[in-house]
């Protein structure tokens, strides 16, 4: 057997226009633009997206699993960054 | 069912479990998502890749007994149904093989194993399709009981298997109905298509409750890969729930389950249902179906022959990066 | 098949030309026989790909001519006016009313033949497409721009695959240049005007094959050339006949295959 495998690619769709690209799976492909005519043919057959982008995933650096507490606990205590923290009488109407 | 008797890693009563291997535990039973580079343990990852790789295993081959009849499809729009579900089995087993490589396993190693006959495939796709009736029966009975097991995997704790049959759940969802709105046809149809139809039955059913695997209630195997999430039912239990929901599907269609024992049991509120031969599950399993030869040598050579085209596409990636690099050099 | 292919029964006098129906039809069916021979070549292929990306990729061309051929296929058995069906067109004629040209019947090969059979008639089938959608005919120009948005990518796709291969090992370099030398004489047919495309063009529901010659030419030295293969140096019209009926002996083969259950339980429905 071949010992050259294709690299794995992440794929990233916008749905949408207006909308964020979406990671939706990967893929092999033997370089970048193959990668995006793959994704095409593998991750739009239903019409699902109007743009593609691929990264390698070799590429992507990722924060560490460990790290998930101290990175993201934080924001927890912030709950006034949430509108919902805010008592708005109903006589004032939609805020 | 895709994946089938896939050892799990033994499981460790609460003493034997490591403080890492309780709070693992933990997280799963909090019902939280495993993701790739956490922690977990080696037994959760390597049965995982079993089971995963399988079922990719089990997509592949499997578009082989349905692709048989693509180039003899009746009509042109059954033409296109067939080809567009066929194609969509690659696309699962393409989204379930990027699963397993989040594993630590690359997919060449795992299509190697499969060539090499070390990973097996779901038993059904080594059963011929003989008439077209069968791209019914395989449509409502296979994807059928498919379907059975993929639903409740969608809740599977691994984030990336999880992922992949919520996608896979969401495009199959027309491939048991096609598969019924064939055996429709051929049910109501012809004399001839009718007993195509009942053909198709009677030479599919026991086959289709095999997918589920023999009983597995006691199964310490089944167990483990029950807390962990990686499997959500007993093999029974999703057998039972198939026989109840296709039994009266039957028989909208005129057609008889060719199985003496069948019968409503009111006090259980479940039929009751002749079991399949397990010897000839095993026959099967072991490579003897009527076309593990078959299925084994199409995947190998679709593989051998492609050598040469996948290696061409590397060896052009490799110079086009070469003369990109050039010309920047150049550029400088 | 309403929902796959949807074509709106707008007036069109064009077809309605008895004296042109004759033509019309043939030249329909050449249009549709194309697609659905070369669309039952790739579906061959379902399964048996290469890598499970490209097996992928085939089964979308071979759908998107399933539908053109579904679309092609209706406009004739309506032009003939005879009852048939799109259907009874694809499933119940023989090979000597079948008008493909020679190179889509073609065994497919191995990938290279696959492909280079592909970028070959897309090339062909892109400008042909281009050229109907300023055709005088409404139903036939409507046809034209929906299949040429998905014929274009399947130009981009194959020409992109020929320059890789072309360019990549070794092996796959003589591959392509093998299939090339194979499929090249069959090419021409596709640009020989007869008659029917005589008639066709003078009604000004197709542009003249000839015409369309240039723009191929280009495009197909210019892949060539980046995919570093050599034109064979014989000519490209050598097999000819296909469009009127006179097929390769691997026509009889697709059609047994393809025909089957039409042919051996005749008014059974499906």
């Amino acid at each position: 057997m071949s010992k050259k495998e294709w690299p794995l690619w992440e794929i990233f769709i916008r749905g949408q226009h207006g909308l964020n690209h979406r990671h939706v799976g990967s893929l092999h492909a033997p370089d970048a633009e193959m990668a995006v005519n793959n994704a095409r043919d593998v991750y739009t057959r239903r019409k699902e997206g109007v743009s593609i982008w691929v990264v390698k995933s070799t590429d992507i650096t990722a924060s560490a699993p460990s790290a998930k507490g101290p990175l993201f606990d934080p924001a927890e205590s912030k709950v006034y960054r949430h509108p919902t923290f805010f008592d708005i009488p109903d006589d004032v109407g939609h805020m | 069912m895709y994946a089938q008797m896939v050892k799990s890693e033994g499981m460790k009563s609460s003493e034997e479990m490591s403080p890492e291997d309780r709070a693992f535990q933990d997280r799963i039973d909090r019902g939280e998502k495993i993701e790739p580079k956490e922690w977990m343990p080696e037994g959760y990852r390597k049965t995982l890749i079993r089971q995963i790789g399988q079922h990719a295993h089990s997509e592949i081959v499997g578009q082989l007994p349905e692709g048989n009849w693509i180039t003899r499809a009746p009509t042109l729009e059954r033409k296109a149904i067939l080809l567009a579900k066929v194609q969509d089995e690659a696309g699962h087993g393409l989204y379930l093989y990027s699963a397993a490589e989040t594993l630590g396993v690359s997919r060449d190693e795992l299509l190697e194993k499969l060539h090499s006959g070390a990973m097996k495939y779901s038993s059904i796709f080594n059963y011929p399709t003989l008439t077209w009736a069968d791209m019914g029966a395989v449509g409502w009975l296979v994807d059928g009981a498919a379907i059975m097991n993929q639903v409740p995997l969608q809740r599977t704790s691994y984030g990336p298997y999880s992922r992949a049959m919520i996608r896979i759940c969401k495009e199959e969802s027309f491939h048991q109905r096609q598969g019924y709105a064939i055996m429709m046809k051929m049910a109501q149809g012809t004399p001839e298509q009718h007993e195509m139809a009942q053909d198709a039955l009677n030479r599919f059913w026991f086959p289709a409750l095999m997918m589920f695997g023999p009983s597995d209630k006691d199964s310490v195997h089944s167990a483990q890969s029950m807390a962990w999430k990686i499997k959500m039912n007993t093999n029974d239990e999703l057998r039972q729930k198939f026989v109840d929901e296709t039994v009266p599907q039957a028989e909208y269609l005129g057609l008889t389950v060719p199985d003496e024992m069948l019968k409503w049991n009111d006090e259980r509120g479940h039929y009751d249902f002749a079991e399949p031969d397990w010897q000839e599950f095993f026959e099967v399993i072991k490579g003897n179906g009527p076309c593990n030869q078959e299925r084994l040598e199409a995947r190998r050579r679709a593989w051998d022959e492609g050598a040469w085209f996948r290696d061409g596409l590397t060896a052009y990636a490799g110079k086009a990066a070469a003369r990109r690099a050039g010309a920047s050099v150049a550029a400088e | 098949m309403a929902a796959i292919a949807e074509i709106t029964a707008a007036p069109d006098p064009v077809l309605a030309d008895d004296g042109l129906k004759p033509a019309l039809f043939d030249w329909l069916c050449r249009m549709g026989d194309n697609c659905l021979i070369l669309g039952h070549r790739l579906s061959e292929w379902c399964g048996h790909g290469p890598a499970l990306e490209e097996d992928i990729a085939l089964a979308n061309t071979a759908l998107d001519l399933i539908g053109h051929t579904q679309m092609w296929l209706a406009l004739a058995a309506e032009v003939e006016g005879k009852g048939r069906s799109a259907d009874d067109l694809a499933f119940l004629r023989d090979a000597m009313k079948f008008r493909n040209a020679k190179l889509v019947e073609l065994p497919s090969g191995d990938m290279a033949v696959t492909l280079m059979r592909e970028f070959l008639f897309d090339a062909w089938h892109f400008e042909m497409l281009t050229g109907l959608t300023e055709s005088a005919s409404p139903r036939v120009a409507e046809i034209a721009a929906k299949a040429l948005k998905e014929v274009s990518y399947h130009l981009e796709r194959s020409s992109d695959l020929v320059v890789r291969l072309g360019d990549g090992s070794d092996e796959s370099h003589r591959r392509m240049q093998d299939a090339l030398n194979r499929l090249w004489p069959y090419a021409g047919e596709l640009f020989t005007a007869d008659k029917v495309d005589e008639a066709a063009a003078a009604a000004g529901i197709a542009p003249e094959l000839a015409a369309l010659r240039a723009a191929w030419d280009k495009t197909v030295g210019e892949v060539l050339g980046e995919a570093t293969l050599t034109l064979p140096e014989i000519r490209f019209d050598v097999h000819q006949g296909g469009k009127q009926g006179r097929h390769t002996e691997h026509l009889g083969y697709i059609l047994a295959e393809m025909q089957f259950l039409q042919r051996a339980y005749p008014g059974a429905e499906w």
